[in-house]
Formats: structure tokens, sequence, C-alpha cells
């Protein structure tokens, strides 16, 4: 499969893969496909949406996180904890018990993700006034690659603004800066409630370098400080926590937290399908007079995000009464404008539209009808069988000489009748596919 | 590469297949975007006129590596006038077509804007045919 300059935040670890196909069946831009009995990943194709990772039953999918004990290669340790990690837990575990297991497990100051939610609603009102429309959110990281990935022609409408973990993470590294602490001392890590954050924070869009260290992965370390927790382990460090945060900041992960503060006509959209169709709709300019999209792929926003285990509706619940007890806004906007209001800007983002043929159109053209009248040979009821999601992507896939047409089981029956293709060869291919092993019978 | 899409007239709620899968088509070919979108606007308000005004008809698309020719022919009460159906704003539109969003009178006005080449061969009582030709 093809080489990419992007960050990749999954690997399929093949010697736990048994090669099942349910990943293949889920992925939104069919960037996967089974041979030799294990899961292969088009690199370029993927855009880190993580419905593969949910679904797989053998947890093969892994995801390319840092590993933790990096945190302590820096003097100060800052964590930015997303309003969803604490959704995780249960309500009677009061968050300052939560802060002091972080301190305890080797970070040196804690502040909410969501801290940076106020000024960037300012500055989000303010961009619209001169932005095409409808703008569309740039908080969700697989929405964005999505668009540059199947909708190139809507790149233009994605909002040049950055994110609120990077604004914050912005911030701190200002104010260590003002504070007069070198910059090699200073370690800013994120708590990723999905894959997609990775690949945004390791290989961001817009020419902009992100100044976070290290990215932990959140059902990770929400089981770490649950065990700390349960196990009651004495609390010998002491941690800072920056505790502003509004009510606004809280809620802004969650399914219309961040469009109800837009004026105009905005509407909120979750879940990966349902953002495919409103694109769609919008790429045939059906769409009209639409000011601002918020776009989420999880359902429920990232109370719904691959890497948090609790119930989404539950969580997305615990954020709202977590917000009720905050204030509308937080002490610390000012000087979030002050500081960061300079960098908030990215520049446009560039398509990265999937080559599904070939760049040469005539060669395309080419091809595209050859997978066309092959397409008419299968069955069209995307078994699955060949390894491919569907017969479509069976046939794509053998015109650009990566499968074979006797990978699909129907035809290989009807030559095999015919006498064209002996059962040997049948089941060398099925294995070829599938794996050796796989039918020999495990006890 | 040939396609082709019947549409059935009064079907508002089936049009725009034909140029959503020829959208796809050419994303699949990695024509350029704004290529595309013409292709689709044009498309889209010639469909929609035969489900508006006529009783049924055939959508023709011929690709290849220098642009898109689309036929539509449609069997309805063609167009009496054709320099006053191509004026922006005019439409024989009826109420209730109105009322679903659709007869503003903009649709062939749109077409001729976004081709490199369009032509209306209709006969009044048989049915109207649109070509439209778009370079990539
Ligand atoms: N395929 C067609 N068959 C018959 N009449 C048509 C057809 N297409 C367009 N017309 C006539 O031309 C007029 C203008 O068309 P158009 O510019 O698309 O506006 P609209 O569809 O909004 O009325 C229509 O109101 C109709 O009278
Ligand atoms: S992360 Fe999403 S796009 Fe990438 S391979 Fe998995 S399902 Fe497909
Ligand atoms: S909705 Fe949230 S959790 Fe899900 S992919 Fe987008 S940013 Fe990540
Ligand atoms: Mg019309």
């Amino acid at each position: 499969m093809s080489q990419t300059t992007y960050h990749r935040a999954l690997e399929i670890m093949s010697d736990i893969c048994i090669g099942c196909s349910h990943c293949m069946k889920v992925c939104p831009t069919e960037a996967l496909r089974v041979s030799g009995g294990k899961a292969k990943i088009h690199v370029d194709w993927c855009i880190d949406c993580g419905e593969c990772y949910r679904i797989c039953p053998t947890r093969a999918i892994r995801v390319m996180d840092d590993d933790f004990k990096h945190i302590f290669d820096f003097k100060h340790r800052v964590l930015l904890v997303p309003s969803v990690f604490y959704a995780q837990f249960d309500e009677n575990i009061s968050k300052e018990k939560i802060y002091a297991i972080i301190g305890e497990l080797g970070f040196t100051e804690i502040c909410a993700v969501e801290q940076s939610v106020d000024s960037l609603l300012d500055e989000e009102n303010e961009y619209l006034k001169t932005a095409v429309k409808p703008a569309i959110s740039s908080f969700c990281p697989s929405v964005i690659r999505l668009i540059q990935v199947r909708f190139p022609s809507l790149v233009d409408h994605i909002m040049q603004l950055l994110p609120p973990i990077e604004i914050t993470a912005q911030y701190y590294k200002n104010k260590f800066k003002r504070e007069g602490i070198p910059e090699n001392d200073l370690g800013i890590f994120y708590l990723t409630p999905c894959i997609g954050k990775i690949a945004a924070i390791k290989s961001p869009v817009g020419g902009y370098t992100s100044p976070i260290n290290g990215v932990i992965n959140m059902d990770f370390f929400f089981n770490k400080v649950f065990l700390a927790y349960k196990q009651r382990i004495p609390i010998t460090q002491t941690v800072k926590v920056s505790r502003e945060i509004s009510s606004k900041g809280v809620l802004f992960p969650t399914t219309g937290g961040e469009s109800v503060h837009i004026e105009g006509k905005t509407l909120a959209i979750d879940g990966m399908a349902n953002v495919i169709d409103f694109l769609e709709m919008l790429e045939n300019e059906e769409i009209e007079g639409m000011d601002f999209l918020e776009l989420r792929a999880c359902d429920e926003s990232c109370a719904g995000g691959i890497l948090s285990h609790r119930n989404r509706f539950l969580m997305a619940n615990s954020m709202k009464e977590y917000a009720c007890k905050m204030p509308v806004t937080h002490n610390l906007t000012e000087d979030y404008k002050k500081y960061c209001s300079a960098v908030i800007h990215m520049e446009k983002i560039e398509p990265r539209s999937m080559v599904k043929y070939d760049r040469d159109i005539e060669v395309a053209l080419k091809k595209m009808e050859g997978a066309r009248e092959l397409k008419l040979l299968f069955p069209g009821i995307d078994c699955g069988a060949c390894g491919a999601p569907s017969c479509e992507a069976l046939a794509e896939d053998i015109v650009k000489d990566q499968a074979d047409i006797n990978s699909c089981i129907f035809l290989r029956t009807l030559y095999e009748k015919r006498g064209e293709m002996s059962l040997e060869e049948t089941i060398a291919i099925m294995e070829n596919i599938w794996g050796k092993d796989r039918f020999i019978k495990k006890k | 590469m040939h396609l082709e899409y019947n549409v059935e007239g009064g079907d508002f709620t089936r049009a725009g297949y034909a140029s959503s899968q020829i959208k796809k088509t050419l994303k699949q070919l990695n024509v350029d975007a704004t290529v595309i979108k013409r292709v689709v606007v044009a498309l889209y308000e010639a469909e929609v006129n035969i489900v508006a005004h006529a009783y049924r008809g055939v959508i023709y698309a011929d690709i290849n590596g220098a642009g898109i020719q689309l036929r539509l022919a449609d069997e309805g009460p063609g167009i009496a006038d054709v320099d006053m159906a191509m004026k922006r704003g005019f439409s024989t539109a009826s109420r209730e077509v109105r009322e679903m969003g659709f007869g503003a009178g903009m649709g062939l006005p749109n077409i001729s804007e976004n081709a490199d080449n369009f032509s209306i061969d209709t006969i009044v009582g048989k049915g109207t045919t649109l070509n439209i030709e778009i370079k990539f």
C-alpha cells in the first residue's frame, strides 16, 4: 500500500488481527482491505475517524499515542484535560480527587482544554463577518480530513481559526515564557478523546506547528486514574490546577455547544453518516442561507469519541450538569484575547483528494469503464468474501492491478463448475485472502 | 464513457439523482472541483425542469478526456417561446411547484451561464431536448 507523509494515528497489529473484516465494512472511505488473513489500511484514504478501532473485536488496532514515560523528560508537566474526561467518571467521584490523582501520576499542572473557548467564540463571530458561507467549524479533525479527502471543493468553507486545544497550548507556552521558564523545561500534554486529534497535532493542517509535546490516550489514562482511585494510592505530590472555565467551555465539545453561540443561521450535525449526507447537499449547492455549520464526526460529538468508554448520552448529560454549576464566562478571557489573538489564525487548508483511478483523466476513464464492466459480472451483494468492502471496490482494485477477478467467491464457483479452475486453486485463493491457518479448527 | 438516467415528471423527491451520480463519477476522475460545480448546477436545473415541466425524460451523458456532453430529451409540452423562457425570472411554474421551492425562473439562464455550449430543440406538444457541453 502506498506511502504517505501524513502521521498515522492508527496501526493494525498483524499478530493480533484475526482478519474478521468488521473494520473493512465500517470504514467511510473504503480504506481497508483484507489479504493474507490480515486487515490492511490504505493510508492516504484514511481520515482517522476511528470507526475501525471502535468495532475491532480483538483490539488489534493500536492508537499511536505517545509513551507516558515521556512526560518525565520535562521539569514542568502540564496536562490539558478536555471536559469529556471528567464525564467518564461516576458523579460521586469528586473532581478534586481526580486532580490529586493526576498530580500523583506525574503532572505538575492541570488546565481545561476549553479554557480558550470564550475568546475563541468571539473570534469566530468576528471571522464570520467576512468568511465564505456557510463556514464550517474547524474543531473536529476527522471532519476536516473528510472534507480534504472526499469534498475537496468545500475546503474554502473550513474556518481558518485554530481549535481550542491549540489556543490553550499556545497560551501556556506564552505564559511560561512570561514567567521566565526555559522552553525546554515545559512539556505540554494533551489528553485526547479521539485519534483524529492525534493526527491533527502530529501533522497539523493550515501551515501550523503545534506546541504540544505529547498526546495521551484518554482510554489508557482513565484506566490509570481509576485504578489509582480504587487502590486509594496515597497522595504525596501537589498539583497546580487552573480552574478557570465557563459553562460555554464545558459544553463546547458536545453537540450544539459551539453553534449555539454563533450569530446567524447555524446548524449542528453529529455522526459521520449525517455529516457526509449534509456535505453532499452542500456540494450540490442545495443549501441556502446558512451561516455556520458545526460538524462533528462522532454521534453526540466528543462524548461519543472513540477513546471514551462511558455511554455517550450519560456523558453528554454529565457535561450539562457540570456546566450548570459553572459561570457563563471566566477571569482569564481577557488574558487569552491579549496573548492569543495573534496566533489564532491558520492558513487555508489544502485539499487531499483521493486518487481513485489515476491522475491522468484518459487513463482514469479507461480504468473506470473497465471497473464498471467488471462490476456487472459480480453478484452485487457486497459480501466481502473477496477481501474488499463491496463488489464495486473489488472492481476498482482489479483495474488498478491490486486484486484479481478470481477473488470473487461466486465467480470462482462458476469457473470451477465450468472446469476452468480446480478445487485446489479455488482453495488456494481463499487462503491467500483469508489466511492459511484460518480453516484449521482451534479448540 | 456513456451514462444514462431516466427521469419521471412530478417526482420532485428523486430530482437530483442523476446530477449526484454524475458528480460522484467526475470526482472519481479527479476533474477540477470548479468544473464539477458547473456541471452539477447546469445538470440539476435541467433535471428539475423535466420533473417540473415535462412528463418524462432521459439524461444521456458522455464523458471523455476533454469534457462532458449532456443531452436531456423529454416528452412534454415543449417550450412555445424559447427567448422568453431564457429570461431571468420568467416561469410558468404553478403555485404548488413554487411552494416546493422550485420555479424561480433562474434554471435556463443558470444552465446557459455554466455551459460552454448550450442549445434547446423543442417542439410544442411533443417535447424538449437540451444539449449542454462543459469542457474540462
Ligand atoms: N423541459 C421543459 N419542458 C417544458 N417547458 C420547460 C422546460 N424547461 C423549461 N421550461 C419552460 O421554461 C420556463 C423557464 O424555465 P426555468 O428558467 O428553468 O425556470 P423555472 O423552472 O423556475 O420556471 C419554465 O417556467 C417553463 O415554462
Ligand atoms: S480510521 Fe476511519 S477512515 Fe481510517 S481506516 Fe479506520 S475506519 Fe477507515
Ligand atoms: S467529534 Fe470530537 S471525539 Fe469525535 S472525531 Fe470529532 S473531535 Fe474527535
Ligand atoms: Mg427550472
